[in-house]
């Protein structure tokens, strides 16, 4: 009796495909769900303040640079990807003469921020740099502190939202 | 007129089933494989070499790039092989943030796996589907890290960043409703008749086949070898943790893709339980050895000696102590290892990766022999190749 219930249970399975109209039924149903998905340049989902994308360089509330030139961040970079002159200004601090990343050897593993004792590299939640060009992918130090400028107060919010775990 | 009988076929390395740049010389007999010869090392980057010439924390960022879908897996055989032969205590918190992340590492592998799997062999709706949930996991990597994919989120001694308030919800939430998207997996691939056709009695490893090649992870027990580093060598917190090692005794590709599916259960249960417990444990996720681990940022503007500690611990690195060591983790592939021979220096001496892939990818020709052409895909996929790992 048994033999032939499991037989007979098998035929069944066979013949009305079963399993596949199961298959079907679940993704039919995802058919009038509302979709997950969305229109990317429009739409945009929510990033981490944590988020590593392009970098800046900030500055202090008067408009000084922050950086000292102090070149942690070049000897920790893995990929070797930063590069730092500095001099003795006039008023005697120490700046930098450039500072240059090189964001084709660049990995984002956010070493330059942590690294940095001053906050003045960051990596903002910019991804979109993308460029026709190759020489757009060489950040100078004007640049560098263009994009710092342009975001300030997104880069020190997050900043304040990373500080309370550091 | 002369018959042809053998026929060399190159398949890859731009074959869009070939899991990225494996070449694979096939020689046919009509559809019939003959002889399977991977060819290896278009992604070899040198990386071995490269770690000699950096310091033991500027080599961590590299690891995410091994097996580029299991990333903190990757980082956790390096930490754990850095701490032994530093020989220091690890806190509690940090160990279950490490261990609840290398689980949820283990979901977005085996996520990848069953979609490009079911791709592979022509099923599109799963890759979709493992694809929405990989998206949730990626926001939790960068709720964490910063980096959807590139962590760099271990670290020597603990974690870089604890978690942000709130993030523990998420992953909570997450536990519970990933049970039913399995569910759905299963139902689309498990009875189903096509699936089977293409997955039972292919690539059928015997148990002593799988142990003379080297084989770990599913592919061993999915021949029906019980091992699993978790429980056989529990590295952090998995001896304190619940959780089952799913085995099956076919040993072919349907049998993997069951214990692959059953692995994504238990990790789930690995998260919620890691989640009950960093919900209620508060603590330091990284050393208070600022030889070893940066000090508090906020400590910088009025601890001299915080400072110092911060600018050698970024700039010199740390000496580990002369000897050699090798760590080994159950990585979603297998047997994923680290060994790392130090001279006392800040940089190691060499330090050689042990990729379950490269192993996998040696038993791709006994496993392909006899089956068609079709079926090479299947076992590639089952498998579960990597080429950041087998060429590194």
């Amino acid at each position: 009796m048994q033999c032939v219930l499991k037989w007979l249970k098998r035929q069944i399975n066979t013949w009305l495909l079963l399993e596949l109209v199961r298959g079907l039924a679940l993704t039919g149903k995802y058919l009038f769900k509302p979709k997950i998905t969305i229109e990317y340049p429009e739409e945009r989902t929510p990033l981490s303040p944590r988020f590593r994308g392009l970098h800046a360089l900030r500055r202090y509330d008067d408009g000084e640079e922050r950086c000292i030139a102090c070149k942690l961040c070049e000897v920790v970079c893995p990929a070797l990807a930063i590069q730092i002159d500095s001099e003795e200004r006039e008023d005697g601090s120490r700046r930098t003469t450039r500072y240059d990343i090189d964001t084709t050897l660049c990995i984002f593993c956010g070493f330059c921020e942590e690294a940095c004792p001053v906050d003045a590299i960051v990596e903002t939640q910019i991804f979109e740099y993308a460029t026709e060009n190759r020489q757009d992918l060489y950040y100078t130090k004007d640049r560098l502190l263009a994009t710092g400028d342009k975001y300030a107060k997104q880069i020190s919010a997050n900043l304040a939202d990373k500080s309370q775990y550091n | 007129m002369a018959e042809i009988k053998n026929y060399t076929l190159n398949f890859g390395p731009q074959h869009p089933s070939a899991h990225g740049v494996l070449r694979l010389v096939l020689e046919l007999d009509g559809e019939t494989v003959i002889r399977a010869d991977p060819h290896i090392g278009l992604l070899h980057r040198g990386t071995e070499k490269l770690f000699e010439y950096k310091s033991y924390l500027q080599n961590l960022p590299y690891f995410d790039r091994f097996d580029y879908v299991s990333m903190m897996c990757n980082e956790h055989a390096y930490v754990l092989a850095l701490e032994k032969m530093l020989d220091v205590e690890v806190p509690e918190r940090a160990q279950y943030i490490r261990v609840m992340y290398a689980e949820l590492t283990r979901l977005l592998n085996h996520l990848l796996w069953i979609g490009a799997q079911a791709l592979d062999i022509g099923a599109m709706t799963v890759f979709l589907y493992a694809f929405r949930e990989r998206e949730d996991i990626f926001d939790y990597y960068e709720a964490v890290s910063g980096a959807r994919m590139h962590a760099a989120y271990f670290r020597p001694g603990g974690v870089s960043l604890d978690l942000p308030d709130g993030l523990l919800e998420r992953i909570e939430a997450f536990t519970q409703r990933f049970p039913g998207y399995v569910d759905e997996y299963e139902t689309l691939l498990t009875e189903n008749r096509i699936w089977k056709q293409r997955t039972v009695d292919i690539g059928v490893v015997t148990a002593q086949e799988a142990k003379a090649w080297g084989f770990t992870g599913p592919m061993l027990r999915g021949s029906g070898v019980e091992w699993d580093l978790r429980k056989k060598q529990p590295y952090d917190v998995y001896d304190q943790l619940d959780f089952d090692v799913p085995i099956t005794d076919g040993g072919d590709t349907y049998d993997r893709y069951l214990v692959r599916v059953e692995e994504m259960r238990q990790s789930n249960r690995i998260i919620a339980q890691c989640v009950a417990w960093l919900q209620k444990n508060d603590g330091p996720v990284n050393l208070d050895d600022h030889k070893l681990a940066r000090p508090k940022r906020a400590k910088l503007q009025d601890d001299m000696e915080s400072l110092i500690h911060h600018f050698k611990f970024f700039a010199e690195g740390f000496h580990v102590p002369a000897g050699e060591v090798y760590q080994a983790v159950e990585h979603p592939k297998g047997e994923f290892g680290v060994y790392i021979v130090s001279d006392g220096s800040n940089k190691p001496y060499r330090m050689k990766i042990r990729a379950p892939g490269f192993a996998h990818l040696q038993g791709l020709d006994f496993m392909c022999r006899g089956h068609l052409i079709a079926d090479v895909v299947a076992v590639l996929g089952t498998q579960d190749i990597v080429f950041g790992e087998v060429d590194r």
